[in-house]
């Protein structure tokens, strides 16, 4: 199915010329505007000089003003996209329809994204300061929480943020479950945001040992202990995990590299692919909605 | 779904998304509010709990009682609930494989084409039980203490549990867990000697083990409470 293009926004769309700036010899002014290119406004031109006194200077000038503040957005944006070809692709994604219907429970997704967006800067922000070796890793907390400018602030939104983004994520799955949004044509987005749900516990319990504090440590050794009662694969994951079959400070570094390269470029790129199929196949409408339409050709059938 | 089924939805969908607006302003504007309140709601719970930090990690702590983060509660409280332990990677592994499988597989072996929850009972049924199960496990691990914390007797005896940790016994032996195996292990000593002899042995014991006589005599109270703590496991 093809979409009607959508329209313009206002700021792009050719302008009607103002009487006063119509070049002498081209009768319709919405002829000359067009073209896409915006007319040439500058001070010095020539055409519409003669009027401008006569209709009181300020307010003219102050139009001319924003006419030409104007300019510089539609400017930027005409460069990017003579050389990108962009346009069309933002302007699909922007103005693409979204189904009669959708209600705030179809924002639990993007809050999802946001929640995940929001511990990545803070983790950057943590990771500016924070040691991941057995002696220093307590000592580099501490010193983020006690001498740092908002240090436990940033501290306490990471802990927080990871809460809040693993009640986000198991919301939106039930939202998709319960509308029945996860069948055709949307199956392989379904399993695409299981790995996700998966991924973020897998954040959360990565994220667990790196305080090193004794609660993180001992609830870590149970955790690694758990995946290694696992049949067959069971002690390859521990020792993996562990870095060998002892804690040891190859631990921490690797839980460390685990919760911040490994885990976080997965979400990311996932999430990449998640949005492509939302935007590809659309959200879907709440499921006690029946196109109006459709019901009447039904009958019509009939 | 077969092909007629999946043509009815592909059509009825493109209708009711011509009846939609864009998503740019109408989509975004909502969008962008949630994630306002997501931000204000982490701000806020950030101001109003903070970030705890416990003491610094230990290895030689023998009966701490590990606590993993509360959206982990359901899986441990998983742990408590099934009792032997031949059953335990059931808990630990089994169930929760089980379930990730099943919840990954959804929409391949759930094909029926009808999406209202009302109209599909089965599976919105198998969703509020597995919601209000893992709610109730949840509630069950946030009142109750750790899995461990059931195989570990040593409980209440913080300043004899610090006073041993410190004291280097875990370099020749071992408590449970943790430790080396040079010396005799440690754990169910309580049951083996009584609580004088363990005192007489810390104090005159035998070769290559050092004698803790100097502890007895510069800290008393600490002796006391590695004796009463070292009494103390059965």
């Amino acid at each position: 199915m093809k979409l009607p293009t959508p329209p313009l926004p206002r700021a792009l769309k050719p302008k009607p010329g103002r009487p006063g700036s119509r070049p002498p010899g081209n009768g319709d002014a919405n002829g000359t505007g067009g073209n896409g290119k915006v007319r040439d406004l500058r001070p010095g031109t020539p055409d519409g000089n003669g009027e401008r006194p006569s209709k009181g200077g300020p307010r003219v000038d102050r139009e001319r003003f924003k006419e030409q503040a104007l300019e510089v957005p539609i400017g930027v944006a005409g460069w990017l996209d003579e050389r990108s070809g962009m346009s069309p692709f933002v302007r699909g994604l922007a103005y693409r329809k979204v189904p009669r219907g959708t209600n705030w429970w179809y924002t639990l997704g993007s809050a999802t994204m946001f929640a995940f967006v929001a511990q990545a800067v803070t983790g950057v922000f943590l990771a500016m300061y924070y040691n991941p070796a057995p002696s220093e890793a307590y000592e580099s907390i501490t010193h983020i929480t006690n001498d740092l400018f908002l240090g436990e602030f940033v501290r306490g939104m990471h802990k927080w943020g990871s809460t809040v983004m693993v009640i986000l994520i198991f919301l939106h799955m039930a939202r998709t479950f319960f509308f029945g949004a996860y069948k055709y044509p949307r199956e392989l987005n379904w399993v695409i945001g299981v790995v996700l749900l998966v991924l973020t516990l897998a954040m959360g319990l990565s994220g667990y040992l790196l305080p090193f504090d004794q609660r993180g440590f001992w609830a870590t050794v149970v955790a690694v202990n758990i995946n290694a009662s696992a049949p067959v694969m069971g002690p390859y994951i521990a020792d993996f995990l562990r870095g060998g079959s002892e804690f040891t400070a190859t631990t921490l570094s690797r839980f460390y590299s685990i919760h911040m390269l490994i885990i976080p470029g997965l979400i990311a790129a996932l999430i990449g692919a998640h949005l492509y199929l939302v935007a590809k196949l659309g959200t879907t409408a709440p499921p006690w909605l029946k196109a109006e339409k459709a019901k009447a050709l039904n009958q019509e059938e009939l | 779904m077969n092909n007629r089924e999946k043509e009815d939805y592909l059509r009825e969908y493109s209708i009711l998304k011509g009846e939609g607006k864009s998503f740019f302003p109408y989509a975004i504007a909502k969008d962008g509010s949630m994630a306002v309140i997501t931000m204000l709601v982490i701000i806020v719970l950030t101001l109003a709990l903070g970030a705890e930090l416990g003491p610094k990690a230990d290895a030689t702590t023998t009966s701490f009682s590990p606590r993993p983060e509360w959206y982990f509660f359901f899986l441990f409280e998983l742990l408590r609930v099934v009792k032997p332990p031949e059953l335990t990677f059931l808990a630990t592994m089994g169930i929760p494989t089980i379930c990730l499988v099943l919840l990954l597989l959804l929409p391949f072996f759930d094909r029926s084409p009808e999406r209202n929850p009302l109209k599909r009972p089965i599976a919105t049924l198998a969703g509020i039980t597995t919601i209000v199960a893992m709610a109730y496990l949840t509630l069950l691990g946030a009142l109750g203490g750790s899995p461990t914390e059931i195989e570990l007797q040593a409980a209440g005896q913080e300043d004899g549990k610090q006073a041993t940790a410190s004291s280097g016994c875990l370099g020749c032996h071992r408590i449970g867990e943790n430790g080396n195996e040079i010396g005799p292990e440690l754990t169910e000593v309580g049951a083996r000697l009584p609580r004088e002899a363990i005192a007489r042995t810390l104090v005159n014991p035998t070769q290559p083990m050092p004698s803790y006589a100097k502890l007895q005599k510069q800290d008393p109270e600490k002796f006391q409470d590695m004796v009463d703590f070292l009494a103390s496991l059965k």
